[in-house]
């Protein structure tokens, strides 16, 4: 099980609290969306799960161990921008993942190997709608696809979870409403636990089983300084004084992931409609 | 229409980047006729036969004493020592760049060193290089490394920590170690920058070898006009300095073109 666990979590730059007293327990499985106004700490809040930021007091525990400080292959990501890698074709960023795993020296996969690891990005591609974009550079993609190419690349490794900083904030809504769909299939489909930072609320309770809000509860310019966001409800953040969790929601009704193995033919129908919409060469 | 919005097309593009060229040589030519007119034996502008004379003498007669076309074998001595230089500098630009780049340990080793020895004045360095290695090609091939890689290090660590941190979180997110990383993520991303950099040190490069080819050489194209400078021969001069002019232009050229063809997705990421 890959619960994820933040055990009164604290985060501050010198004087300045980002995130106080952070206690919160993510399910297996769960789709959380973290949603709050700019500079609440929610980003703060992926990025430690990340790895890439170390909690200032506190721990994060994912499956019962404590989180490594350092970003891993257990964790997968997508970024709202810079997610792919400019030099590599669209099959060659996807197969990188594999590549990695299996040539710790040269970091390319020749023969045999590299067959089998381009039959399975290939795969992967088709999943997310981009065959026959294998070859292009992603330059030549538009935005909707980068990102399209940036989960299928994360998804490669089989990570237990996958991290999204605001991943289709930057998208056509119509291009958005099919990467959704892409989305909740992929969630479905793969024994994932999503955690997602977004400014959209509609964003997090469509696609959501949890919604949790960032507040900072003291405004004032000379405590903002000092104080940073929790979680948590009103009166406890009150008293603690610090940026939270000010709310907490299960969204209604109550959405679970699908068992593995059962796919259902109408998500994957919605996906195939889906994914013409944000095909440059269609339009 | 705004001035700022006439575009021209290729036809006039061409006319217009031919004209400053068509009057630099317009200009000296009357300023040569006039002096030439006046004294007939006048060295400083010579006309165009003398140079192309004094061209067909370098370039296409044998010496009577070595039996060597000079022109040629002073370009072979002078591009050789250049060549050689800017791979050696290129690569280590590449390796300390990386890792001063790329790896916060190195960068606090390297960073401070590279930055005040990029300081020195690499032609004062030239009598230290000359008394430690002697008047050979190596004093010289020293001096334009030198004056060369510090430069293309720094440039090449700042252009390494213009990576976007999400790629290296992505790499990392994907299993990749950091030499991995090193090896798939930067090092691909950095070759075209390179190109870029190399691109602007070739000036440089060039002025270092021909300094040091001025002070002690017995062949070489810098070599060449600071002997005939002594018999104001200026007809060999300019043409050996229009000479220098083409082959760092076609060098320049040449790693442009060598961008473009051998990192086709540079261009879109570059916009991008």
């Amino acid at each position: 099980m890959t619960g994820i666990v933040f055990d009164k979590v604290w985060k501050e730059y010198g004087d300045h609290v980002v995130l106080e007293r952070i206690d919160i327990t993510i399910a297996p499985r769960s789709f959380v969306a973290l949603v709050g106004p700019s500079g609440c700490g929610k980003t703060t809040f992926l990025r430690m799960l990340l790895g890439e930021e170390a909690p200032t007091r506190g721990q994060i525990l994912v499956g019962g161990a404590p989180l490594k400080v350092e970003p891993g292959a257990d964790r997968g990501v997508v970024f709202q921008r810079y997610s792919v890698f400019p030099h590599l074709t669209v099959l060659q960023n996807v197969m990188i993942g594999r590549e990695f795993e299996h040539s710790r020296f040269l970091g390319k996969l020749l023969g045999a190997k590299r067959r089998a690891a381009e039959t399975e990005a290939r795969t992967l591609l088709d999943a997310v709608g981009l065959a026959g974009h294998e070859t292009k550079y992603p330059a030549a993609l538009s935005g909707g696809m980068q990102q399209r190419l940036a989960l299928a690349q994360a998804l490669n490794r089989k990570p237990k979870i996958l991290l999204l900083d605001e991943p289709f904030g930057a998208l056509d809504p119509g291009i958005r409403a099919d990467i959704h769909v892409l989305i909740r299939k992929i969630w479905n489909e793969n024994d994932l636990t999503v955690v997602m930072v977004t400014h959209d609320l509609s964003e997090a309770f469509r696609l959501g089983t949890r919604v949790i809000a960032f507040e900072r509860p003291r405004n004032r310019p000379e405590e903002l300084e000092r104080y940073g966001a929790t979680l948590g409800d009103d009166l406890a953040a009150q008293t603690q004084a610090g940026a939270s969790i000010t709310r907490d929601f299960e969204v209604w009704p109550k959405k679970i992931a699908s068992p593995l193995g059962e796919s259902d033919a109408g998500t994957q129908l919605d996906l195939k409609l889906a994914t013409s919409n944000d095909n440059p060469a269609a339009s | 229409m705004r001035l700022l919005n006439i575009k021209p097309d290729r036809t006039w593009s061409f006319a217009l980047a031919a004209l400053p060229f068509a009057a630099l040589i317009g200009a000296y030519l009357i300023g040569s006729g006039m002096r030439l007119a006046e004294n007939p034996n006048d060295k400083l502008l010579p006309s165009f036969n003398a140079m192309l004379d004094a061209f067909r003498h370098m370039a296409l007669t044998p010496d009577p004493r070595s039996g060597n076309y000079l022109m040629w074998s002073d370009t072979l001595s002078s591009l050789s020592l250049l060549l050689t230089a800017l791979a050696i500098s290129t690569f280590i630009a590449l390796v300390f760049g990386i890792l001063i780049g790329l790896l916060p340990i190195a960068g606090t080793t390297f960073g401070p060193v590279v930055a005040v020895a990029s300081m020195v004045p690499p032609l004062a360095l030239l009598p230290i290089l000359f008394i430690v290695l002697g008047l050979g090609d190596g004093a010289k091939i020293a001096l334009i490394v030198i004056g060369t890689t510090l430069k293309l290090i720094r440039d090449m660590a700042l252009r390494v920590k213009d990576i976007p941190s999400e790629l290296l979180i992505k790499a990392q997110t994907l299993g990749a170690s950091t030499w991995q990383i090193a090896l798939r993520v930067v090092l691909p991303q950095m070759l075209p920058r390179l190109i870029d950099s190399v691109r602007l040190e070739i000036g440089p490069a060039w002025l270092f070898l021909i300094a040091a080819e001025a002070i002690a050489a017995d062949s070489g194209l810098g070599y060449r006009i600071f002997l005939v400078r002594r018999y104001l021969a200026m007809d060999v001069i300019i043409p050996y300095v229009i000479w220098i002019t083409l082959l760092a232009f076609l060098m320049d050229l040449g790693l442009r073109l060598l961008q473009r063809k051998a990192f086709p997705w540079f261009a879109g990421a570059r916009t991008a």
